[in-house]
């Protein structure tokens, strides 16, 4: 396991960040933490990489201890945190220098993997400028390059892509990809859903300091309602016959369609085959409707919300 | 210090000798104080102060030893607004995050706070000869002398470090290290502590500057040491280790959310 976690605890004076959360991220994989503003994300990225301590529970971060070898997790990890952290009065170079000083790189191989950063990232134009000028997008993206320096085998990103613009946003899917595709470990936090749906293996929804759900994106969508499978009939009498072989289903008559409730899931769909072969009724069209991220995670918050 | 960590440290010097460079007003501000300050009392207070000099010294030379006492002070609350600036910036917390050796990032700010203080301390020496200071010392007295003043200057600095830490704004590091500048008013730095009132001389008296002070004046212009000296190197020493610790512990805690 990449990451481990069992009843991680962090509370500030009365409010209680965390409450109790579990975790565990398989290595190689991407594992996206979602969840509203304020339900412990960035709190949790900050415990598992050694920045503030937890104040109960117990991880195992890249196979050292947290509590007990946090010098053998930072040697194993990168951060990007939320808001930016680069030395705003140096150069895009310098910061990237800085960095290859502190992996206690020989001169000539920090040179070489800054100049290939700046390349592999766009910055090799701004390089000589101070950070202070750069856009949110050219920062962000330094940012990361930073991060990369030291190789590390494990990536937190909190937030990554929060107020960039689309474009800068799938240029950083794309960083997130590759660092995959070479074996990283990345754990990410995000308010996007889509960005969830898009890189991550595995997403785990926290809503005030728990986590309410964990699963792939598809295994999410089907834990809510909603989801169902759609016929389409050739005429009317075909839809009549089949509502009524199909109890349960909600029938349109102008678009001859027949909505049947379900996960449309393989077992639904093989089941509901076979009543419409045993009735030998023909279907013109079927499609299999899931909820989006979207509705899992307005289901999910808002119910812990009302609940409260 | 193993290898790493005193890599690490030139590595966090070379960071802040270079912010200095990017940004050299706040260092200059900080090292023209104290001259000004010097030709102020020379210039402007000196003519009716040279009488309260005992045995008859100029006050140039009495003040002088004050005035480097007074830099060491205002490179204090430089330091301590220095680093609470820094510490607001996202990367102190990426290097918390970093596998380095952790107080690299206090040491090369101890460094090169004491690094700005040095200089200020020359440009003060070298302002003070043109202006008639003429100091009785021989070569055994100057080394004495630096070697006090670097001393002071270690301390000061690590009491800056620490009131800089603690300080959650800016604007809170600026005051917190305000006794460091205001207190060498109250100690024999700019005039004998026998000419103030009885309760004040009894607390310049009894405070670091004056030992510290009056030690300086006796390896430079030759006026008697007693045991200040003493107490001047004493007060040092347990003010650096004070600073020290206290800045350990204070970068230690949780950063603030």
């Amino acid at each position: 396991m990449a990451i481990t976690a069992t009843g991680l605890r962090k509370s500030y004076g009365d409010h209680v960040v965390l409450d109790g959360l579990d975790l565990r991220v398989e290595p190689g994989t991407v594992f996206a933490l979602l969840g509203p503003n304020g339900a412990g994300k960035t709190t949790t990225v900050q415990i598992l990489s050694t920045l503030i301590t937890a104040d109960g529970g117990r991880a195992e971060v890249a196979g050292h201890d947290l509590a007990r070898d946090p010098a053998g997790v930072r040697a194993a990890i990168g951060v990007t945190g939320q808001f930016s952290a680069v030395d705003n009065l140096l150069t895009g170079d310098e910061n990237l220098r800085l960095m290859a000083d502190l992996a206690h790189l020989d001169r000539r191989e920090g040179r070489r993997r800054t100049s290939r950063l700046l390349e592999q990232f766009d910055l090799v134009e701004a390089a000589k400028k101070p950070v202070s000028t750069y856009s949110g997008g050219m920062r962000r993206r330094l940012d990361l390059a930073m991060t990369l320096v030291g190789r590390p085998r494990l990536v937190f990103l909190d937030e990554p892509t929060t107020g960039l613009d689309p474009r800068s946003r799938h240029a950083m899917w794309e960083v997130i990809r590759g660092l995959v595709a070479d074996g990283v470990t990345i754990f990410l936090t995000t308010q996007y859903l889509e960005e969830a749906d898009e890189l991550a293996d595995r997403i785990a929804v926290l809503n005030g300091g728990r986590l309410v759900a964990e699963g792939t994106a598809d295994e999410l969508k089907r834990l809510i309602p909603g989801g169902h499978v759609r016929l389409r009939f050739a005429d009317a009498h075909t839809l009549d016959l089949a509502a009524k072989a199909l109890g349960g289903s909600s029938r349109d008559d102008a678009s001859l369609t027949l909505d049947v409730p379900g996960d449309g899931g393989v077992h639904q769909l093989r089941a509901l085959l076979d009543r419409l072969d045993d009735a030998a009724l023909d279907v013109q069209d079927l499609s299999v409707h899931t909820p989006d991220l979207d509705d899992v995670f307005f289901a999910l918050t808002t119910e812990r919300t009302a609940r409260r | 210090m193993s290898t790493l960590a005193i890599r690490d440290t030139t590595t966090m010097l070379r960071r802040n000798l270079r912010h200095m460079q990017r940004f050299p007003m706040m260092s200059i501000g900080a090292l023209g104080m104290p001259v000004l300050m010097m030709l102020l009392f020379v210039h402007v207070f000196g003519g009716s102060l040279d009488t309260t000099i005992p045995g008859g010294a100029s006050y140039v030379d009495y003040l002088v030893p004050g005035i480097l006492v007074m830099s060491v002070g205002a490179g204090a609350a430089w330091t301590s607004v220095n680093i609470n600036t820094d510490m607001g910036e996202g990367v102190i917390a990426r290097f918390r995050t970093m596998a380095i050796s952790r107080y690299s990032v206090l040491t090369g700010q101890a460094l090169s706070s004491l690094l700005n203080t040095l200089v200020s301390l020359a440009l003060v020496i070298g302002v003070a000869l043109l202006n008639g200071f003429r100091p009785a010392a021989g070569l055994t007295g100057w080394l004495a002398a630096a070697g006090l003043l670097v001393l002071i200057a270690v301390a000061f600095t690590w009491l800056g470090i620490a009131f800089g830490l603690g300080a959650k704004t800016v604007a809170g590091a600026n005051s917190a290290a305000l006794p460091l500048q205001f207190l060498p008013f109250v100690s024999s730095a700019f005039v004998p502590t026998d000419t103030m009132s009885s309760g004040l001389a009894w607390v310049a008296e009894h405070q670091p500057f004056t030992p510290i002070t009056d030690t300086l004046r006796g390896l430079l212009i030759g006026t008697p040491i007693g045991d200040s000296g003493y107490w001047a190197v004493g007060w040092c020493l347990v003010l650096a280790g004070l600073g020290h610790t206290r800045a350990r512990v204070l970068y230690n805690r949780d950063p603030a959310r």
